[in-house]
């Protein structure tokens, strides 16, 4: 079958491109419903990721979270018409110490395959999960990103030592306030203290047991352990600032991607004993685990639904144009797409 | 729930328009399948519809049904049955194939489109079925991107409308399939010969029509230009 792919042909430029889909019986086929815009789509879109990146790339479909709607299954997993998250991850082995979004083999979806623009999308049935009842949608399509943060969390909860009286996360944009609430939620005997650019940003931290401005963090604040949502050209500043108010042997949750190494002060690393952990993207298990904590806790859909920004519908491809433009220009909260191409 | 839509789609062409090509347009391979097979598989993915019922020249109901044999697994029910002389009887042979089967109610929508039409989308059918369901008829039409020019001798311009308010038709068009045949039938002979469009029908009986947006690339394959055009903007290949 023809599918209308609209890939990025270079920044800025989406181009509608048909691709054969062979229906098999190994995949099943969806309708993206609703979509939301990261700001690793965005750095392709503005064309800010290195030329020869962007040349290895292109043309390529945006988009890696989002939900959609099961059209067609041979496979039987999902009946006609049911909604489902869709998992950019795409393992194609099993590894019994590396996790499936850490194997140099498997595909991303809107890194080295194409993303949730298209007309429709197929997969595995294992990349699928039934979305929970009565869940808003729009909520939903950012789900992938929240899985980012569930990740992130888990395995600092492996690696990191038993005392968190106080944790920091460090950043006041989408990804930060994801990670602060689901650590306010996970480790309900820790205080949460958030370390934000904007004033009017840190104060959507509402459920923060602290938050500070960069400019104005007391001396003597410490945290137990850290968490580092800042990433671009930012990331530097708050990973040396983390260094200074860590205490001795916490762990440094590294979650911000920056395009350029940054430089880091190792030799207090040495002398605090501290640990850094890398994290990034997510697997199945991490999506299952997340589904069963917003049952637990559902005022955590109530507070995401806070950061939910503008809503744009989609029947154009100036319309994608349209919903990136305003995904660069908006103050905060997550731009979501509703699919209608 | 028992299903009401129908597709219905129109491969009557001969393919005289192809050049020397020996085939009907429709089943002229672009990205190594026949047009017709890509077409069909957008309707066939569609869990709305109750059945795809495929017409053709007599002469090429078997080899229809073999290559839809050969390259569509899905498990909806797709039939192959002869065209009529026109477009119109070619639709109406349609509704009298789902009479027969006593499928055929107030209800039942039937969503024509041209098999040459392998770039329909998703959106459009699903428009085309709401769109037919609401208001009983629809058609799916595009901006006109060119001036459209009226003469009526052939030699002078004797009307050049706004453009702004012109449209290409395209397909599928859809329609309440027992009222099409109803004012399909109360059409004298001569009306007949000249109202090829079915949806020019409606408008010469005063029946409403909604226009469903269409896509510049939703493109009809009718001359050999057209296949290298297809083959074209089936090239993503990255």
């Amino acid at each position: 079958m023809l599918n209308t792919v609209y890939q990025l042909k270079r920044p800025r430029q989406f181009e509608a491109v048909f691709k054969n889909v062979e229906l098999d019986d190994k995949h099943v086929l969806i309708r993206p419903t609703y979509l939301s815009i990261c700001n690793a789509d965005q750095r392709y879109y503005q064309g800010t990721r290195n030329k020869e990146i962007l040349k290895e790339k292109l043309p390529m479909a945006l988009v890696h979270e989002g939900i959609g709607r099961v059209i067609c299954d041979p496979t039987e997993t999902f009946k006609a018409g049911t909604d489902v998250i869709i998992i950019p991850n795409i393992p194609v082995e099993t590894d019994e110490i590396i996790a499936e979004n850490y194997l140099y083999s498997s595909r991303f979806c809107s890194s080295n395959e194409d993303g949730f623009l298209q007309e429709f999308i197929q997969t595995r049935p294992d990349r699928l999960l039934r979305l929970p009842e009565g869940i808003n949608p729009s909520v939903a399509a950012f789900t992938e990103l929240v899985s980012v943060s569930y990740h992130a969390v888990e395995r600092f909860n492996k690696l990191a030592h038993a005392r968190r009286d106080i944790i920091g996360v460090w950043g006041d944009g989408n990804l930060s306030f994801v990670t602060a609430l689901l650590l306010k939620k996970r480790f309900s005997d820790s205080q949460i203290y958030v370390f934000g650019k904007h004033r009017q940003k840190i104060a959507e931290f509402t459920f923060a047991d602290k938050t500070f401005e960069i400019t104005e963090i007391p001396e003597k604040t410490e945290v137990d352990h850290a968490f580092e949502c800042v990433g671009g050209n930012g990331a530097p500043r708050a990973i040396s600032q983390i260094i200074d108010h860590i205490r001795p042997e916490g762990t440094i949750s590294i979650l911000g991607v920056t395009e350029d190494p940054a430089p880091i002060n190792t030799r207090m690393i040495l002398e605090k004993g501290l640990v850094i952990q890398g994290s990034s993207r997510s697997g199945r298990k991490d999506y299952e685990d997340l589904l069963s904590m917003y049952k637990r806790y559902p005022e955590i859909i109530d507070y995401l639904e806070n950061i939910v920004g503008e809503q744009v519908k989609v029947r154009t491809i100036d319309d994608i144009v349209r919903a990136f433009e305003k995904d660069i220009y908006k103050p905060s909260g997550k731009t979501i797409i509703i699919w209608d191409k | 729930m028992e299903k009401l839509v129908y597709a219905v789609i129109l491969a009557g062409g001969h393919g005289t328009r192809m050049g020397n090509l020996d085939k009907p347009k429709q089943f002229i391979e672009i990205g190594g399948r026949p047009v017709i097979i890509h077409t069909i598989e957008k309707f066939a993915v569609n869990p709305k519809f109750a059945e795809i019922i495929v017409l053709v020249p007599k002469q090429w109901l078997a080899y229809t049904k073999d290559i839809i044999r050969r390259n569509i697994s899905c498990s909806v029910s797709i039939v192959v049955i002869p065209g009529g002389d026109t477009r119109n009887e070619t639709i109406m042979n349609s509704i009298k194939y789902i009479e027969d089967k006593g499928k055929l109610t107030d209800e039942t929508v039937v969503v024509t489109h041209d098999s040459v039409r392998p770039f329909v989308t998703y959106r459009i059918i699903e428009e085309n079925i709401r769109y037919a369901m609401e208001c009983g008829a629809c058609d799916t039409v595009v901006p006109a991107s060119d001036t459209i020019v009226e003469s009526c001798d052939g030699k002078y311009i004797s009307h050049i409308p706004d453009r702004k308010i012109m449209y290409q038709g395209q397909t599928p068009q859809s329609f309440r399939a027992k009222k099409l045949r109803d004012v399909y039938a109360s059409l004298t002979d001569e009306e007949k010969e000249v109202l090829t469009d079915a949806c020019k029908i409606y408008v010469l009986k005063n029946e409403p029509v909604h226009l469903v947006d269409g896509e510049v690339s939703n493109i009809k394959i009718t001359y050999p230009h057209d296949i290298r055009v297809a083959e074209a903007i089936l090239g993503g290949t990255k």
